[in-house]
């Protein structure tokens, strides 16, 4: 339980001239789940796409299982990855093909196995998320909810050693989450799995997650259990979790003050 | 000062985008020893090629007959007519098949697959293949790449097929020129390898352009509504512009100098 997999050191991000990450550093334990929490816009997703090996920090490191993620040869970090697997926000299924053939899909491009081993083993995992019955079906008969819930299908059909979850209750009705809240959680403890949430639907991953990193103005300004969370002094933390309009994160997007811009000022 | 800047930056990104380009295209290109890509590469030549016969089809009908019908109407006042089916079948095979088939293809297949590509890239399906493991250039862009220059020779080769027989209904069954010296002056006036052959490189020519663009516009895309409609807009605008351009050097290596 308390070995690291994920060990990001001073990881420095910017992007287009603005600084996304400020030599942050944070530890994701083996099979836990680690929720990643933070106001929208805040670069939740960069930090995915880091950890996934897609973007290059400027400077630090993203170790997975010992091992520098941005230093792996290309094949290397192809190999890493199939032990990674990530649920993008949209899903991200191929809308060409149906469910099915989007959760086969894994299998077919790294398995040699069988049409009748890959048939049994999607069924099994669109079992476990509760859409077997609708295997047939093409991503753009699904609702959002279900199509989720087949994505995350799609991410264990090569049984990963983690899964990152990319907003996954955006958008959702309080069923749908619910439902998903569940499936991260039985996963994680099912299949020994470890999973990163990154999400700012504090109140509702707070109650599946081991452990929570809460970002904000390009730096972690809260770490801890869910409880310590809860109970942090920090003001910043406190306007996150209650969703205060005004705060340490300001109401407004900086701007010259307001009667320099009536004046003529320049904006 | 700032034009100066300004100058930079944009050489810079302009540079970096080439630079890009190519880098997709030799990932593009060094993908084809998979034999697990055939199927996909099959897919897609039904996609990009077999679609776009119709269009083909019917657009050399019409341009053979309009060619008759001029090229007839000329000819006639020197007594040339039997030179016709030569007119027509040299204009399509050298010109016109390549050219128009090529022009037709990028705003017929190159705009779906810029927008295919940048849809793809928008709904995240290109990352979520990365992060798969599945590298999305041999599994998405290779297949496109392969089929387009597949599917463009062959078609213009159809073009300029169905081009001629739109030139025969015209000129010989309507106006009347003699059928035997349509067809026996064109068999004795066009050369396989300087014609044919030579409208055929076009035409491959022609397809890597025009699928590059499409492909790496898509690829490149700004993955908003907006980003995706621009940038198919620019591989018709980009295609079509070095289809021409492309077109008069090859015309003048091939034909110019003697």
């Amino acid at each position: 339980m308390s070995e690291i997999l994920v060990d990001i050191n001073k990881m420095h991000f910017q992007r287009g001239g603005r600084v996304i990450y400020d030599s942050i550093s944070m530890q994701v334990k083996k099979g836990g789940i680690t929720a990643v929490m933070g106001p929208s816009g805040i670069g939740k997703t960069t930090l995915l796409k880091l950890i996934g090996g897609q973007l290059y920090p400027d400077s630090g490191e993203v170790l997975f299982q010992g091992e520098n993620i941005h230093q792996m040869s290309r094949k290397r970090l192809y190999d890493v990855r199939r032990k990674m697997s990530m649920l993008f926000q949209s899903g991200a299924l191929f809308t060409n093909i149906s469910v099915f053939d989007n959760v086969a899909f894994p299998l077919r491009e790294h398995t040699k196995l069988s049409e009748d081993v890959i048939e049994t083993i999607v069924l099994l995992k669109l079992e476990a998320v509760g859409l077997r019955g609708a295997a047939h079906l093409m991503p753009n008969e699904l609702s959002g909810g279900m199509a989720r819930r087949a994505a995350l299908a799609r991410a264990i059909a090569l049984d990963p050693d983690m899964i990152l979850y990319d907003e996954p209750f955006a958008g959702q009705d309080p069923i749908s989450m619910g439902v998903l809240l569940k499936l991260i959680k039985e996963l994680n403890s099912a299949l020994g799995l470890t999973s990163i949430v990154v999400t700012h639907d504090v109140k509702e991953v707070l109650t599946i997650a081991d452990y929570a990193y809460i970002l904000a103005d390009k730096r972690i300004i809260g770490a801890g259990t869910p409880e310590e969370i809860r109970n942090s002094s920090s003001e910043l933390v406190q306007q996150f979790l209650q969703g205060n309009a005004d705060g340490p994160v300001p109401f407004h997007f900086p701007a010259s003050s307001i009667q320099d811009a009536f004046m003529g000022a320049e904006l | 000062m700032n034009w100066l800047i300004n100058l930079g930056a944009n050489t810079l990104s302009r540079l970096s985008a080439i630079g890009n380009a190519s880098l997709m295209l030799w990932g593009g290109l060094f993908a084809v020893p998979r034999l697990k890509n055939i199927p996909l590469i099959i897919q897609q030549v039904y996609v990009v090629g077999v679609q776009s016969l119709l269009i083909i089809i019917v657009s050399g009908l019409f341009i053979g007959m309009v060619m008759a019908l001029q090229g007839y109407t000329i000819l006639v006042n020197y007594g040339a007519e039997g030179s016709l089916g030569p007119m027509v079948a040299l204009s399509l095979l050298r010109e016109l098949g390549p050219v128009v088939t090529a022009l037709l293809f990028a705003g017929r297949a190159g705009s779906a697959l810029t927008a295919e590509i940048g849809l793809m890239k928008a709904t995240e399906q290109l990352s979520s293949l990365e992060m798969m493991a599945v590298d999305p250039l041999r599994r998405i862009i290779a297949p496109r790449f392969w089929a387009g220059v597949i599917s463009m020779p062959l078609l213009a080769l159809i073009f300029s097929a169905v081009g001629i027989l739109g030139g025969h209904l015209v000129g010989v069954d309507w106006l009347g020129v003699d059928s035997g010296s349509y067809w026996s002056i064109m068999q004795s006036t066009v050369d396989w390898d300087k014609d044919v052959i030579n409208g055929v490189i076009k035409s491959i020519v022609f397809a890597l352009v025009v699928v590059w663009i499409a492909l790496y516009k898509g690829y490149d895309a700004i993955p908003t509504s907006e980003g995706i409609s621009k940038a198919t807009t620019e591989t018709v605008v980009f295609s079509s512009l070095a289809i021409l351009g492309i077109d008069f050097v090859l015309t003048a290596l091939m034909f110019g100098i003697n």
